[in-house]
Formats: C-alpha cells, structure tokens, sequence
C-alpha cells in the first residue's frame, strides 16, 4: 500500500494536477478570506469556507478522474493486480495519496484563523472544526469521484461523471422540498428507491434469483408496513434525501456553530461505503 | 509447478478459453503456441491472477491463485502482452516501485534491481522517463519487472514483439539462462522463436489445447506423414494409375502446369518410396525431371493441429496424435 501511495502521491505532482488542485483552492480560499475576512472583517473564517465549498465539486473531480481509468486505459492494472498486494490495499493507496494532496490545501487554510487572531478577536474552535468537516467532506467526493473513475476507461467521463454526481449531491437538500410528504406517493417512491438499489445488485452480482427476491420481500415488506402503519411514510422521501446530503454537516459546523460528532460518523461512512464499492467494482471487472 | 484444470473463460457468450487443462514443471521453458485470439493471453492472464476465470482451477506452486492469491502471485514474474509501464517514471524508479509492489526486502532491493537491470541491459537508461524510450527498451523494461526478484516462474506474453532481431537473440539467450533455475513460460504467434527456445509446447487453439509435447515428438509425429514431389516425362493417366499401386502412398494430387510431363504432389504414410518410384520410372522408361522429397516441420504441425480443430469443432482436443494431414494439405492446395 505504501508504494502505491508514494507512486501516485509523486505521479500528482509531477503530472501538475496536484499544484494545479492546490493552486486553485488556495487561490479562491485567498479571494474570499481576503473580502469577507480582511475586508469586511468578518471574524469567522468557516464563513469564507462555506462560501468555496461548491469549488470541490470542479476541483476535486479534476484530481480524481485519472486515479483508476488511467491504469485501466494503459493497462498498468496489470503491474498491480498479478502483484502480491491485494486490491483493497491498492484502491487504499490510491484513495490516501488523494486524500493527502486534499490535506494540502487544508493545511494552508489552517493559517487563515490564526492570522484573523492577530488583527482580531477569532473563533479558533469553530474555525478549525469547520476545517476539519470542510477536508473530511473532501475525503467523501475524493471517494465518490474514485468510485466513478473505476467505472470507466475514459477520463473524460470519469470527469463528467463525477461533476455531475456532485452538483447533484449539493443539490440534494433543495430538491428534497420538491419531493411529496405524503404517505401513498412516498411508498411509490420507496419502491422506486428499492428497485434502482436492487437494478445496481444485479448490474454486481448478475443473479437474477437474489435480485428478484430482494425486489419481491422489499415491495411486500413494505406494503405490509404501509397497511399497519401509514403514518410511518410521511415526509420519508425528503428526510431520506437530507439524511443522504453529506454537505449538510458541514454546515452544521460552519453555520450552525455545531460540533457534529454524528456527522463526522456519517461522511467517514460514506467514504468508507465509496472506497468499498471501488473495491468491489475493480473485483467485479476481473471476474467478468 | 503449475497445475491448470479445466480452466473456462467465458466473455459473454464468446468461449475464450474451453475447459483448459494442463501441468507445467519445474525448470523447463515452456511455449504456448496458438493464431490470434487462441485464448493464449486469456490463459496467461487467468494464470497470473488478473481476471477470473469462469470455472477451473489454477495452482502455482500449491497456492490457489484465487484462495490464496499473495502466495501464489510471489512464485510469479509477469510480462504481460503490453508491458505495464507508467510513462511518467524513471527506469529506475519503475523498477524500485515494482519491487516494493513484489514485497522485495529493503536490503535486498537495490541488489534484485541492478540484477535485473543488468539482465535485461538497461543499466544505462536507469535515468531516462520511460515515455521517452524506444519500444524495444520499454520491452526490456516490462521483462527486468518481470525477473525482478527472481520468482519461480516468469510467464512472458509475446516478450519479443516490437525487437529488432539482434534485441530478440538477445532476450532469447535470456530466457534460456533464465530456464537454468526458473520455470518460463512464453506465448508466441511465432513458430521459429518457440521452436528455438521451448522444450515443451502447448499448442493452444479456439482455446483448447490442441497438443502438448516436445518439439521433436510433435515432428515425429509428424514424420508419419511425408510429401514427394514428382515430375516425370509420360502419359499422365498411366503415371497417375501406377503410381498409386505403389505401396505406402495415400494420396496424389496433380499439378495441371506442366505441358508434355506428369507433376503431382504424392502424400505417403511415411513409407520410404523413392526408390520404388524410381524403379518403376525405370522399367516403365519414363524419365523422372524431378523428385523432391520433403518432411514436415513445425510450421506443417501447428497447421495441422490449428485448422484441424477449426474443420471439426465437435472434436475433443488431442494430444497431438490426430493427424489428418495429406486430406488437409491437399485442399490447401486446392485452394491455391
């Protein structure tokens, strides 16, 4: 895992993405906390952090694109996968060198708060742990953009891709106002979410016996469940889509002032399920 | 010791590899040998462990490639058929990163790296970006990771394609030092490189294994099977009629290109005719233009055994004992 992670840790920087990555967030974090901070004296620097948290959803697919698809595309999965080392310590290696080129960045913006203390009064505890959120929620797109770099061969798409899923993802919150509170329609609902889970096993495991059964138990469970109990289905929908929105901690720790242990859990899981799925996803494609 | 058995790679609802079994031993160097899209890389790269075969099994060594995937990858170097280079490294980086990779020992690395290095002769270009090599050095390249650390068994997908014929003696001589205490095993679509390397070779058709035996055994057999080749000054229709009561010859096929004389290929079953043949020129006074006798070479077999399985997909896969050949040659040449 290491000379993975030491390999593509140097591969960033010598191919510029990782200046590139760096130079930008440092760049508009410069712009923002200079207007907001310096300029208008605003004494929260997890201010200025919220406002950039929509570049991750440019930058950190630009970081992310060529991690998988480009060993796929040249073939230099081979090296890796006949090696001894296995593939979840491979997908490791990859994921922390991306994750360390994030902490770069981040370490700079630790400087920010300090630099506010010494012309001011600064909320160091709430600015850090905003950095904190603000990096582990880096930590969940990386994953989420290497997740779908392992889908295809192109960079390009993988590019698309992952702006894509994350425009969607910030978008999750506002679209969950749109979604019906109801009972009935959030039960269809459900078992439309049931069937896109149950479409993404069978795409994995081809089996078309255990999907079926899923899809079947899945729709009967919750029929049953409606029938005894309709109340249990309201507002389902948009509370499934906040519960779904990594951003929203971080805004509990920017804007709220909270310091969301429940949501550190929540975004270290998704960057666990995503790495886990790249995992899966490498594995699924030798076996096919 | 390498023990395939019955090995199935299915790609949708293409056959790449058709229940595939074979045992490869200790010491030796082994060719597989087979046209394009044969099922050899398939099989190399099941054997490796980089993709999954559909059923089978294989052992390297004792270690289950997919039960135990660590040890059975240790016992093994690998070239595959483009070698996985990344553009963006120095030789020697590359090197040092693929013997991190192999789990070399930090005091032992620098040593199984300039070893390596040296085999393959690229302890000149040690500094130079891959990307900017040419074709032949990244080749040596792939093949120094391959060596690297010296496995037991180093499995090298086409390992000459791309070299000029000085670079491919060289890497020749390389796998025959090799062979001296390591297993190899190379794919190639070229015969003469397997025949002048190989002591064994699997000759691997529509992903079956067509036959597997030495050099000098498949030619053998084929020996069975020679041609003569005739032109003799007469009346084709006697010639043709007393030619075939000669003993030993099974097959006569007639070259329509020579005006006032009989020429004809005549297929035997190995029996020694010439002299036959001569004296029944003699007796009959026909004079013999020509008389060229010509045995089978490995090139013949791998035809043979290639096509054979093409004409007849029902049959089930021989050791090299199916030979069919004077039927076969024949209509190549009827073809032509």
């Amino acid at each position: 895992m290491k000379a993975i992670f030491e390999r593509e840790l140097k591969s960033y920087f010598t191919s510029m993405i990782a200046p590139l990555f760096i130079a930008v967030m440092t760049c508009i974090m410069g712009i923002y906390f200079m207007a907001y901070n310096m300029n208008y004296g605003y004494p929260y620097f997890s201010y200025s952090l919220s406002a950039i948290l929509f570049i991750f959803t440019f930058s950190i697919p630009i970081l992310t694109m060529r991690s998988m698809s480009e060993e796929r595309r040249q073939k230099t999965d081979q090296l890796l996968l006949t090696s001894p080392i296995s593939v979840t310590q491979m997908v490791m290696g990859k994921y922390l060198a991306m994750v360390a080129v994030l902490a770069i960045p981040c370490l700079i913006f630790c400087l920010c708060p300090l630099i506010i203390d010494s012309t001011g009064t600064a909320y160091l505890a709430v600015d850090y742990s905003s950095i904190l959120a603000f990096f582990l929620t880096g930590c969940v797109y990386i994953a989420i953009g290497m997740l779908i770099s392992s889908m295809t061969e192109s960079i390009i798409l993988a590019a698309v891709g992952s702006i894509g899923a994350l425009i969607f993802l910030n978008f999750l919150v506002s679209l969950a106002s749109f979604m019906p509170s109801a009972a009935f329609p959030s039960l269809i609902g459900c078992i439309v979410i049931l069937t896109i889970a149950v479409i993404i096993i069978h795409i994995f495991g081809k089996n078309a016996i255990v999907s079926g059964t899923i899809e079947m138990a899945g729709i009967a469970v919750m029929t049953v469940i409606y029938l005894i109990n309709p109340d249990l289905y309201e507002n389902c929908i948009p509370q499934l889509m906040e519960q779904l929105a990594v951003t929203e901690v971080f805004y509990q720790f920017s804007s709220e002032y909270i310091f969301d242990i429940a949501g550190i859990v929540k975004l270290l899981s998704a960057a666990g399920v995503c790495v886990f799925l790249t995992v899966q996803t490498v594995q699924k494609r030798r076996w096919s | 010791m390498i023990e395939v058995k019955n090995l199935v790679k299915r790609y949708g609802n293409h056959l790449a590899v058709d229940h595939l079994s074979f045992t490869l031993e200790s010491g030796r160097i082994y060719g597989f040998l087979g046209p394009n899209g044969a099922g050899k890389s398939t099989t190399m790269n099941i054997m490796t462990g980089y993709i999954g075969a559909t059923e089978g099994t294989v052992t390297i060594n004792g270690h289950d490639i997919v039960k135990e995937p660590g040890e059975a990858k240790r016992c093994i170097g690998y070239l595959p058929e483009l070698p996985p280079l990344y553009m963006d490294m120095k030789v020697g980086e590359y090197l040092y990163f693929a013997a991190k990779l192999k789990e070399i020992p930090a005091k032992e690395m620098e040593e199984s790296v300039n070893q390596a290095a040296q085999m393959t002769g690229l302890t000149e270009v040690m500094n130079r970006l891959i990307k900017n090599l040419s074709k032949g050095y990244k080749q040596r390249v792939g093949l120094a990771q391959a060596i690297l650390g010296m496995p037991e068994i180093i499995i090298l997908d086409e390992p000459t394609v791309g070299l000029d014929p000085i670079q491919i003696i060289e890497i020749r001589s390389l796998m025959k030092e090799l062979a001296k205490e390591h297993t190899v095993i190379l794919s190639s679509h070229i015969l003469a490189e397997i025949s002048a390397v190989c002591d064994h070779i699997l000759i691997i058709s529509h992903g079956k294994l067509a036959a597997s035996d030495t050099a000098e055994n498949l030619l053998r057999q084929m020996d069975s099977s020679n041609k003569l080749d005739l032109i003799i000054k007469g009346e084709r229709e006697a010639i043709e009629k007393e030619l075939r009561t000669i003993i030993g010859v099974t097959n006569l096929n007639e070259h329509a290109d020579e005006p006032d004389s009989y020429s004809c290929t005549v297929y035997t079953d190995g029996t020694e005719i010439r002299d036959d043949v001569f004296h029944l020129c003699a007796k009959r006074n026909w004079p013999i233009y020509e008389m060229k006798y010509s045995r089978a070479n490995l090139e013949d077999v791998f035809m043979e055994l290639t096509a054979e399985n093409e004409n007849e997909p029902e049959e089930e896969p021989a050791s090299g004992k199916k030979f069919g050949r004077a039927k076969k040659a024949a209509a190549k040449e009827d073809n032509e």
